[in-house]
């Protein structure tokens, strides 16, 4: 396969990947951001095609889901490191102007890992021809504006469905594997599935989803759990040939452990071994600021994102028993309805001490009381960071307060 | 997912003849956002007053029960909504419940479905025929927050939440709406949901009684027959002052 030199653009496509870069570089410089997207957009605004240019003779994978692909992303283009450079938007920036950004910035490079937004993922499918696409779960998020979950498990499966491309895919997700089985290709990861409320009525015929010790099936139609070639065993991930490799990881909790197996899984389509790729892994700290650990006035921060019930959920099993301060705000990357809050069960919190803070803390103060969970109202996080004692403090936060934080911790990465 | 552990479905505990019993119909198909939030509310509720509540959860496959004393149905995109129609008209145990004087509240699409007909992917579909009202398509969808000045009847405060939704529902001439508007659209622009006996229908959707106690209060006072005393309700009340100033301005 040949990679793409920077003669072989043409040359609408080379002038905006040119000025793509100068963009981002003029965004970062000015403060406004991390340039990812800004510069992708105006090379979008000049060659509509300039994704296409430069993923060509790149060999892709792609990673997507509700929760967990910023995470999978980077996991991945460690493990992928073993072959060479890999071009990555490991920014969050996950739309096709922030893969055109991502790719611009990192020039020629034999392989890219790119971080896809479900509602553009047969979009970037089209526009980047990938090898392999991981899909790691559907569900709800942000429904003031977001597809409701079932036609998103459609519009993957149309996105996949009779394509070369390999698909990676989470086999107790009944969404995913609905999209994922009419792939010609396609290799199961145990992933786990916490959050079921999203995928009890069938997505093919409309009969419940029965569950019992793990597995599950369709009670009307042939939709099952596949049987996972993929799997973790504690802190192991076991591969399709019963190879058990050992998983340290910087990053807390089981989901990260199914995140790992599932950047293995696709590391292998493309022949890493994951002997190889598996230490690699334990290299990775925290991702634009998501579990990254503070020290400041005595106190150890730990930050976690979660922006759907979802994500609440695995949070809640990341986070250590100390001193919570959850943060939650309803402006427009969050969503303006708080609605959420009561699809996400607080009583993993129960006996922790709980600070609340953020723009609707008060929404936040109301559900934690039907809950039962003592709970301190903070009008900002450094007085939350003086309410509790030296030592830890876990960071609970949906996106917007996770960055308003972020900021008062000097933009921690 | 499992529910607030006191409140946890099960006769055995809770229950008995006495308990107040909460029926949440299928939660399997309207259950968008947050709507679990009224059950939770209500039970909280019920609870600090000394009243046993059992909550039951039920699905749209599973028989409507008869022993329900408030009866919640929560909101839902178009394709559950029309099969939550068939499945609740073919039981009938809903339209039972409520002839007899059952309390009930009514979320968004389950409001809509208690209506004579209602629109789902573009087709009229029959509704529970409970109420003389029907819902048509709105040229714009319905999205932020709503608040209103409800029925003089009710003696409630101004109800405060957030709407999502495309439809307008039209009623009948013999039906009160819960409110006349003073932000959002509701029903029409003019009123929102619909009063009638012990029911409440609203596009407030999820938890709408998160910021409206005092509409919790009087579907518990409804369903046993009594006042209930005062509890403390300093964050419910800091949580409205703030989003009736926010629609304010």
């Amino acid at each position: 396969m040949t990679t793409p030199e920077p003669g072989h653009l043409p040359l609408r496509a080379k002038v905006a990947s040119s000025l793509s870069r100068t963009a981002a570089a003029l965004s970062r410089a000015a403060g406004r951001g991390d340039g990812s997207v800004i510069g992708g957009w105006l090379g979008l605004k000049i060659d509509p095609d300039l994704l296409r240019h430069l993923a060509a003779g790149r060999r892709v994978a792609l990673v997507s889901g509700t929760n967990g692909k910023t995470t999978t992303t980077r996991l991945t283009a460690a493990a992928m490191g073993v072959l060479g450079d890999v071009a990555t938007n490991s920014l969050g920036a996950n739309m096709p102007t922030g893969h055109t950004s991502a790719l611009a910035r990192a020039g020629h490079t034999p392989y890219a890992v790119l971080e896809v937004d479900e509602h553009y993922l047969r979009q970037v499918i089209e526009a980047t021809d990938p090898l392999a696409v991981a899909l790691l779960n559907l569900s709800r998020d942000q429904l003031d504006r977001a597809k409701e979950v079932a036609m998103m498990a459609t519009l993957w499966r149309d996105a996949v469905r009779d394509r070369d491309t390999r698909v990676v895919a989470n086999a107790d997700d009944p969404m995913v594997v609905f999209a994922a089985r009419g792939a010609r290709h396609v290799t199961w990861v145990a992933s786990g599935q916490r959050w079921h409320d999203d995928s009890w009525v069938c997505p093919a015929c409309g009969s419940h989803i029965v569950r019992a010790e793990g597995d599950w099936h369709c009670a009307g139609c042939d939709l099952r759990r596949p049987i996972p070639q993929w799997t973790v065993e504690g802190d192991l991930v076991v591969d399709p040939a019963g190879a058990r490799h050992p998983i340290t990881l910087q990053l807390p909790g089981r989901i990260n452990r199914a995140n790992a197996a599932t950047a293995l899984a696709i590391a292998a389509q493309f022949g890493v071994d994951p002997a190889k790729a598996a230490p690699l892994l334990g290299q990775v700290a925290s991702i634009a600021g998501r579990y990254a650990t503070v020290q400041r006035d005595g106190r150890t921060v730990r930050l976690l994102l979660a922006k759907n019930p979802a994500g609440w959920l695995e949070a809640f099993d990341m986070a250590e028993h100390a001193p919570t301060l959850l943060a939650i705000n309803a402006r427009d990357p969050d969503g303006l309805d708080t609605s959420w809050l009561y699809d996400v069960d607080f009583s993993p919190l129960h006996g922790r001490r709980v600070l609340i803070t953020g723009d609707r803390a008060m929404d936040l103060a109301v559900r934690l009381e039907v809950n039962e969970i003592p709970f301190e109202h903070m009008t900002n996080f450094n007085r939350a960071l003086a309410a509790v004692p030296p030592g830890r403090l876990e960071v609970i936060a949906n996106y917007t307060a996770f960055q308003d934080i972020r900021a008062e911790l000097n933009r921690v990465n | 997912m499992s529910t607030d552990p006191r409140h946890r479905a099960g006769s055995d505990e809770v229950g008995g003849e006495s308990a107040l019993r909460i029926v949440w119909l299928c939660p399997d198909l309207l259950s968008t956002y947050g709507d679990r939030g009224n059950m939770l509310i209500l039970a909280r509720r019920a609870y600090a007053r000394g009243i046993p509540v059992e909550t039951l959860e039920v699905r749209s496959d599973e028989a409507v029960p008869q022993e329900g004393d408030i009866y919640l149905l929560g909101g839902g995109e178009d394709g559950p909504q029309a099969l939550a129609a068939q499945r609740l008209n073919a039981d009938q145990g809903l339209h039972r419940a409520l002839a007899r004087g059952a309390t009930a509240l009514v979320v968004c699409a389950g409001y809509q479905l208690v209506g004579t007909s209602f629109f789902a992917k573009g087709e009229k579909v029959p509704g529970l025929g409970i109420l003389d009202m029907h819902s048509d398509r709105g040229s714009t969808r319905a999205v932020g927050e709503v608040a209103g000045v409800p029925d003089p009847g009710l003696r409630l405060p101004t109800v405060t939440g957030f709407e999502n939704h495309g439809g307008r529902t039209h009623l009948g001439p013999g039906l009160t709406p819960l409110a006349r508007i003073t932000a959002g659209i509701g029903n029409d622009g003019t009123t929102e949901g619909v009063w009638q006996g012990k029911l409440i229908g609203t596009y407030m959707h999820g938890p709408a009684l998160a910021r409206n106690p005092a509409l919790a209060d009087l579907l518990i006072s409804w369903a046993v027959g009594s006042t209930v005393d005062p509890i403390d309700d300093t964050w419910p009340d800091k949580l409205r002052r703030e989003r009736l100033a926010a629609v304010r301005g």
